[in-house]
C-alpha cells in the first residue's frame, strides 16, 4: 500500500458501480450489462459467498400457483400489516405488483424452482400469509428451491451474469465515498484485498448493494461479512439513515450457534414448544399460532424464557418441533435443516427437537430510497435526491419491510429493487445523467481513514473492540428494550468510539491482509450501531421489531412515522409514511393482532 | 503433549517475508467443548493477526473456506475439532494444486475458469411464456445432487487429474454443474454441451478415482454425473455415426 501515502492512486472509470455482489447487486449489474453500459461489481468476496446464499424457505410473490385466485394485493395487505403501518405503501405495492414478474424471470434464467406435480413453482406457507386481507385463512405463498432458495437465486444471477459479461472486481473491498463540491457522489476509494493496490473506483452511478449488518449483535444468524459496509459508507459522507432501530429477531436461530433454521419449517407443520412440553404459541396468537409474524413469535419465546418455562439445563432455550412430520417431509422439502440441525445442534430433527432461540437476522432500516433505487437525504424536512447515489436490498430502506419484515419478502426485494435500480440507472444514463467530476482534495479526504489505519503505530485491537461492541449490542438493544438500560448502552457506545478510532493495525502487508479488513469493518460496525442504538432509544412506543417495556405500546399519534438519523448532529427526526398507493386504496393502521 | 492442550501445525506463507512456505506450530488451550475447525482458527487469529483464510457464511453453504485438514480437503466450518483431531495434534494446509496468495488462502481462478468454460448457465432461446416454464417434479428431481455445489473447490483439488492438466481437464466441480445443466428438461442446447466436451481431456481425464465423492463437504457425487456425461457422449457419438450411415 505503499503508493497511497501519496495519495498519487489510480482511477478506473466505469459508467456504473455496483458494491456487493449478493441479490441486489447481481440483479442490478444483470440489467446494467444487459444494456450495454460499462459497469462492475465490486465484491469483497467472490460473489456466490454472499450472504444471500443462506437464504432458506424462499421468495414471497403472487404468482398464483399454489393458489389460482392468489392475488398481489392480499399479498401488500400483509406485507403492511407486518410492517406494523409504517412500510411506504407505493414501495410495497410496486414490490407485490410487480414481483411476479421478477420471479418468472429468475425461473426464465434457470433458477431450480421446487415443483407442483402440475408443473408450476412449489409454493409454501410462510408467517404473516393470508388470503383475502386477512379474512381468507393461511396463504402458500413463498416460492421455493427446497429449503436452498438464496443459494439457489444466487448461483442463478451469477451464471446469468457470466453469460451477460458482467465486470467483477472480486475480492475488493469499497473504503469510502467519493463526494465532490456539489454533494454528489462519483464513485469509491476501494483495494484489492489480494494485492493491496487502491484506486479511485470513479462512476456516474454507484449502487450500494452491500446487504446487512447483523455482526453488531453477538448472536445472529447473519455470515461474518456482514459488517454494513455501504451503509457506514454514507453514514460518515454524512447522509442520513431510516428506521435503524428495526431489527428483526428470528424466532429460530440455532441455540449457541446462531445458524438460521428456516420459517419454512413452521410452513411445513413443525411447531414450538416450551419447557413444559406446550404448544405456547397458541396462547399468543390463537388463530395463526407458529405462524404469526416473526416479532410477535420472537417475543413470545423470549417471555417463556424469562417466566422460567425454557427449555434444556438452564432453561435458556426453545424447542422447534419436527419429528411429527417424518422423515419423508424431511428430506425431500427440508434437506439443509437436517443437515444443518445435525452440524451444530448435534441433533438429528427427524427424532428429535431442535433448540432454536431468538436471534438478530435483518436490519429493516438503510439507506433511505424510492422505488427507482435513488438514494435521498433530508433538507428542511423534505426529501432531496443524492445525484449519483443509489441503494437496494438489504442496505437500504425503500421501505417495505417497515417494522417488521415478513419471512420470504427480502429475496422479493433483493430481485425487484435490484431490478428497478438497474433500469432507472440505463434510462438515466442513456439520457444524458451523470454527475460531476471530483477534484484532488475531494478523493483525498476519502483516503483519509485507510491512511490512519495504515500509519498507525499504536491503539486498540480489533478483536477486542468487536466483542464489546457486539456484547453491548445485545446486551442493551436486543429484543426488549428499556430507556435506562438503552442509556447504558449509549454510553458504552460514547466510549467506543474513541477505541474505533484508533485501532492498531499491526499486519501491514498488502497480500491478502484480512486483519486490515477485519478493522475496516468493524470500524462500519460502530456507525451501523450507533446509528441503531440513537433512533431506538429516541423512538418512544412498541412497534413491529422495536419492543420498549417502559412504552409497552404503539402510539399512532406521535409514531406512525419512519425515524431518519443524522450522523452529524446524531439526532433523530421524523419522516411521514407514504399512503398513497398508486392503483389501490391505501390500507389504514388498524389493531395488528395474529 | 499435555492433554489440555491442543497443536495446530499450520501452513504459514506470505509472499513479501517469506521466501518459501513453512509449517508453523500453535499451541491452544483445549477448547472446553467441540467447536469447529474455523473457529479454532478464529482464535488463532485473535492472538496472532497476520493468519490469513477465507470466511463467510460460517454454516457450510457459501464454499469460502475449502482447505486441506490434516490431509483431508473440507470445510473448516462444518468440520468438527473431533472428527479430525489425531492425538490433540491438527494440521491446516491450504487447498492442494492451486498457487498460494497467502497462508490458507489460494488463487481460484484456474477453478473458475473452469466453471466459465462449461457454460454455466441455462440455454433456452425459445420465447420465455408470461409465467414459469413448466417442469414436472420427476425432471426437477434429476437435477438434486446436482445444483447444491457451492463450488468450494474440495473436490477439484482432491483430484490427480486436475492437478495434472488443470488447463485442459475440467475438472469434478465443473463437471458436475455441466451435467446439472444437460440433466435440466428446460435447457435445449444438449447437443453443442456434448460437443463442447468431447475432446479427450475435458471429461476423459477423469479415471475415476473418487477423491471427489470422498471429499464433498456437501455429499454430492460429482464422479456418478461424470459417468453420465460419458454415457451421454457415447449415444451422441453413436446418434451420429448412424445418422451419417443413413
Amino acid at each position: 500500500m505503499n503508493n497511497i501515502f501519496t495519495n498519487n492512486i489510480k482511477t478506473i472509470e466505469y459508467d456504473a458501480l455496483i458494491i456487493g455482489g449478493g441479490g441486489s447487486g447481481m440483479r442490478a449489474s444483470l440489467e446494467l450489462a444487459k444494456s450495454g453500459l460499462n459497469t462492475a461489481v465490486v465484491s469483497k468476496v467472490f460473489p456466490t459467498r454472499s450472504h444471500t446464499v443462506s437464504a432458506q424457505g424462499g421468495i414471497t410473490c403472487a404468482i398464483a400457483s399454489a393458489d389460482p385466485n392468489d392475488d398481489w394485493r392480499w399479498h401488500m395487505y400483509d406485507t403492511v400489516k407486518g410492517a406494523d403501518f409504517i412500510g411506504d405503501q407505493d414501495a410495497i405495492e410496486y414490490l407485490c405488483s410487480e414481483g411476479p414478474k421478477a420471479v418468472f424471470e429468475l425461473e426464465h434464467m434457470g433458477l431450480p424452482f421446487s415443483r407442483f406435480e402440475n408443473g408450476r413453482i412449489y409454493q409454501r406457507p410462510f408467517g404473516g400469509q393470508s388470503k383475502d386481507f386477512g379474512k381468507g385463512g393461511q396463504a402458500s405463498r413463498t416460492c421455493a428451491a427446497a429449503d436452498r432458495t438464496g443459494h439457489a437465486l444466487l448461483h442463478t444471477l451469477y451464471q446469468n451474469n457470466v453469460k451477460e459479461g458482467t465486470n467483477f472486481l472480486n475480492e475488493w473491498f469499497a473504503v469510502d465515498l467519493v463526494k465532490n463540491s456539489k454533494d454528489e457522489i462519483t464513485g469509491v476509494i476501494a483495494f484489492s484485498i489480494e494485492n493491496g493496490e487502491v484506486a479511485y473506483l470513479k462512476a456516474q452511478a454507484t449502487v450500494l448493494a452491500t446487504g446487512g449488518a447483523g455482526r453488531i449483535y453477538a448472536s445472529t444468524t447473519n455470515a461474518l461479512i456482514n459488517t454494513g459496509d455501504g451503509l457506514a459508507m454514507t453514514l460518515r459522507a454524512g447522509l442520513p439513515a431510516q428506521d435503524m432501530e428495526m431489527w428483526q429477531f428470528h424466532p429460530t436461530g440455532i441455540y449457541g450457534a446462531g445458524s438460521l433454521v428456516t420459517e419454512g419449517c413452521r410452513g411445513e407443520g413443525g411447531y414450538l414448544i416450551n419447557g413444559d412440553g406446550e404448544r405456547f404459541m397458541e396462547r399468543y396468537a390463537p388463530n395463526v399460532k407458529d405462524l404469526a409474524g416473526r416479532d410477535v413469535v420472537a417475543r413470545s419465546m423470549v417471555l417463556e424464557i424469562l417466566e422460567g418455562r425454557g427449555c434444556g439445563e438452564n432453561k435458556d432455550h426453545i424447542f422447534l418441533k419436527l419429528d411429527h412430520l417424518g422423515a419423508d417431509v424431511l428430506n425431500s422439502k427440508l434437506p439443509g435443516i437436517c443437515e444443518l440441525s445435525r452440524t451444530f445442534a448435534h441433533v438429528d430433527p427427524i427424532f428429535e427437537p431442535i433448540p432454536v432461540v431468538p436471534t438478530c437476522h435483518y436490519m429493516m432500516g438503510g439507506t433511505p430510497t424510492n422505488v427507482s433505487g435513488q438514494a435521498f437525504t433530508r433538507i428542511y424536512n423534505e426529501d432531496k435526491l443524492i445525484p449519483g447515489l443509489f441503494s437496494a436490498g438489504e442496505a437500504a430502506c425503500v421501505s417495505v419491510h417497515g417494522a417488521n419484515r415478513l419471512g420470504g419478502n427480502s429475496l422479493l426485494d433483493l430481485i425487484v429493487f435490484g431490478r428497478a435500480t438497474g433500469q432507472h440507472i440505463q434510462n438515466e444514463l442513456k439520457s444524458g445523467g451523470g454527475v460531476d467530476p471530483a477534484t484532488r482534495s475531494d478523493i483525498d479526504n476519502s483516503l483519509e481513514r485507510l491512511n490512519k489505519l495504515n500509519e498507525s503505530t499504536h491503539g486498540h485491537d480489533t478483536a477486542d473492540v468487536k466483542r464489546e461492541l457486539q456484547e453491548c449490542m445485545q446486551n442493551y438493544f436486543g429484543v426488549f428494550r428499556r430507556g435506562e438500560f438503552m442509556e447504558k448502552g449509549l454510553e458504552q457506545l460514547n466510549e467506543l468510539r474513541e477505541k474505533v478510532g484508533n485501532l492498531y493495525l499491526k499486519d501491514k502487508s498488502d497480500a491478502f491482509n484480512t486483519s486490515r479488513v477485519e478493522a475496516i469493518e468493524l470500524q462500519n460496525l460502530f456507525e451501523v450501531a450507533e446509528a441503531t442504538a440513537i433512533s431506538a432509544y429516541q423512538r418512544t412506543e412498541s412497534r413491529g421489531a422495536h419492543a420498549r417495556d417502559d412504552y409497552p405500546d404503539r402510539d399512532d399519534e406521535n409514531w406512525l412515522c419512519h425515524s431518519i438519523y443524522d450522523p452529524v448532529s446524531k439526532e433523530v427526526s421524523k419522516r411521514e409514511v407514504n399512503f398513497k398507493p398508486k392503483e389501490v386504496e391505501a390500507f389504514p393502521p388498524k389493531v395488528r393482532s395474529y | 503433549m499435555f492433554e489440555n492442550k491442543l497443536e495446530v501445525s499450520l501452513y504459514r506463507y506470505n509472499p513479501e517475508e517469506d521466501k518459501f512456505p513453512y509449517m508453523k506450530k500453535y499451541s491452544i488451550d483445549k477448547p472446553s467443548k467441540d467447536i469447529m475447525v474455523l473457529d479454532l482458527l478464529n482464535l488463532l487469529k485473535e492472538d496472532d493477526q497476520s493468519i490469513s483464510y477465507r470466511r463467510s457464511c460460517r454454516e457450510g453453504v457459501c464454499g469460502s473456506d475449502g482447505m486441506n485438514i490434516n490431509g483431508k480437503n473440507g470445510l473448516a466450518c462444518i468440520t468438527p475439532l473431533s472428527s479430525v483431531l489425531k492425538k490433540n495434534k491438527i494440521e491446516l494446509r491450504p487447498l492442494p494444486g492451486l498457487p498460494v496468495i497467502r497462508d490458507l488462502v489460494v488463487d481460484m481462478s484456474e477453478f473458475y475458469a473452469q466453471y466459465e468454460k462449461i457454460k454455466p448457465f441455462l440455454q433456452n432461446e425459445t420465447t420465455a411464456p408470461e409465467q414459469e416454464r413448466l417442469q414436472s417434479p420427476e425432471d426437477r428431481d434429476k437435477l438434486d445432487g446436482l445444483y447444491e455445489c457451492i463450488l468450494c473447490a474440495c473436490c477439484s483439488t482432491s483430484c490427480p487429474s486436475f492437478w495434472w492438466n488443470p488447463d485442459k481437464f475440467v475438472g469434478p466441480a465443473a463437471l458436475l454443474q455441466a451435467y446439472r445443466f444437460l440433466a435440466d428438461s428446460r435447457d435445449l442446447k444438449t447437443s453443442q454441451r456434448l460437443e463442447d466436451l468431447s475432446d479427450p481431456f475435458s471429461v476423459y481425464r477423469c479415471h475415476g478415482i473418487m477423491n471427489c465423492v470422498n471429499v464433498c463437504p456437501k455429499g454430492l457425487n460429482p464422479n456418478k454425473a461424470i459417468g453420465e456425461i460419458k454415457s451421454m457422449l457415447h449415444k451422441n457419438k453413436k446418434d451420429i455415426i448412424a445418422s451419417d450411415i443413413n
